[in-house]
């Protein structure tokens, strides 16, 4: 229990050496979600747009 | 050679390939470097356990110079060679390049903090980094003013080309002027001077953060191959 205290304390930097680890994954893991995000809408979309030409033509 | 990948139907088969390995060893090469860098790396002498942050600030620092290179070399290519896929990695680049380039100035304010005494200083790695960020948004903003999304495409590249002089000037900052920041350490003649045991985990974190940029550029090339097809769908539409 002492040893996961003493490492969380981070030799007294914890305040600013956990938050640089937070929040570089929450902007880069935000960075791929959004990229996914953007690529399944994108395919959604064309997939729902080729479908109608191929009913229009 | 280059025209063989020119070809965006090429250009999904090859990225779908790909995906799955960046995204693999992306997970893997982070996962190591945040336990090696966490948990088996000592603390500096100097730095206490302040050190640590060093294993997110330096790769997110080479990645955002990373990110700008493969922007001004993809928009190199695309005003020369009006290559489409190069247009694409260009717009692709920028976001994450952004992000990297955010995550250095804020992790270095809080290594800053501790070491120096100030979360900011003027000097002059700190301004040129920050200049970097703006150069990113400007980037954005001017790819998206315009109507016509080629001529959008021109303009920013010409400003992605032109703010490269800031690239040299980033890294040689530490040398050519007095700055609080420290001189290079890793990547420098005569070779890394940190000792392996801070190297592995700074070199594990710096290749898995490459891997996450080429996960995010396919997948956002991917995303604007979509959107091209969409515009040109909804033209046809719109005149057909």
């Amino acid at each position: 229990m002492e040893t996961i205290t003493n490492f969380l304390e981070m030799g007294g930097y914890a305040v600013y050496v956990w938050p640089s680890y937070l929040i570089t994954a929450v902007v880069l893991i935000g960075a791929l979600v959004s990229s996914i995000r953007f690529l399944k809408r994108n395919a959604e979309t064309l997939k729902a747009l080729q479908e109608e030409d191929k009913g229009e033509a | 050679m280059l025209h063989r990948f020119a070809n965006p139907a090429r250009f999904m088969r090859l990225s779908g390939v790909l995906l799955p390995w960046m995204a693999g060893a992306a997970i893997i090469l982070v996962a190591a470097g945040l336990y090696m860098g966490l948990f088996v790396a000592p603390a500096d002498f100097q730095q206490g356990e302040s050190v640590r942050i060093m294993y997110v600030h330096v790769p997110n620092a080479w990645m955002a110079l990373f990110s700008y290179t493969a922007m001004a070399v993809a928009s190199a290519v695309a005003l020369i060679w009006k290559h489409p896929l190069a247009d694409l990695a260009a717009k692709s680049s920028a976001p994450i390049g952004a992000c990297f380039t955010f995550l250095a100035l804020l992790t270095g304010s809080l290594w800053g903090k501790p070491m120096w005494g100030a979360f900011w200083v003027w000097d002059a790695r700190l301004t040129s980094m920050l200049v970097l960020f703006f150069l990113y948004l400007g980037y954005l903003a001017l790819y998206n003013a315009f109507d016509d999304p080629t001529r959008g495409a021109r303009a920013a590249a010409i400003l992605a080309l032109v703010g490269f002089v800031n690239v040299p000037i980033i890294k040689f900052s530490v040398d050519w002027w007095n700055t609080l920041h420290q001189p290079a350490s890793v990547i420098k003649m005569g070779g890394p001077s940190i000792d392996s045991t801070m190297l592995w985990p700074l070199l594990l974190m710096a290749i898995g953060f490459n891997f996450l940029y080429f996960w995010v550029l396919l997948l956002r090339m991917r995303g604007e191959i979509h959107a091209n097809k969409i515009r040109m769908i909804r033209l046809r539409q719109v005149h057909g």
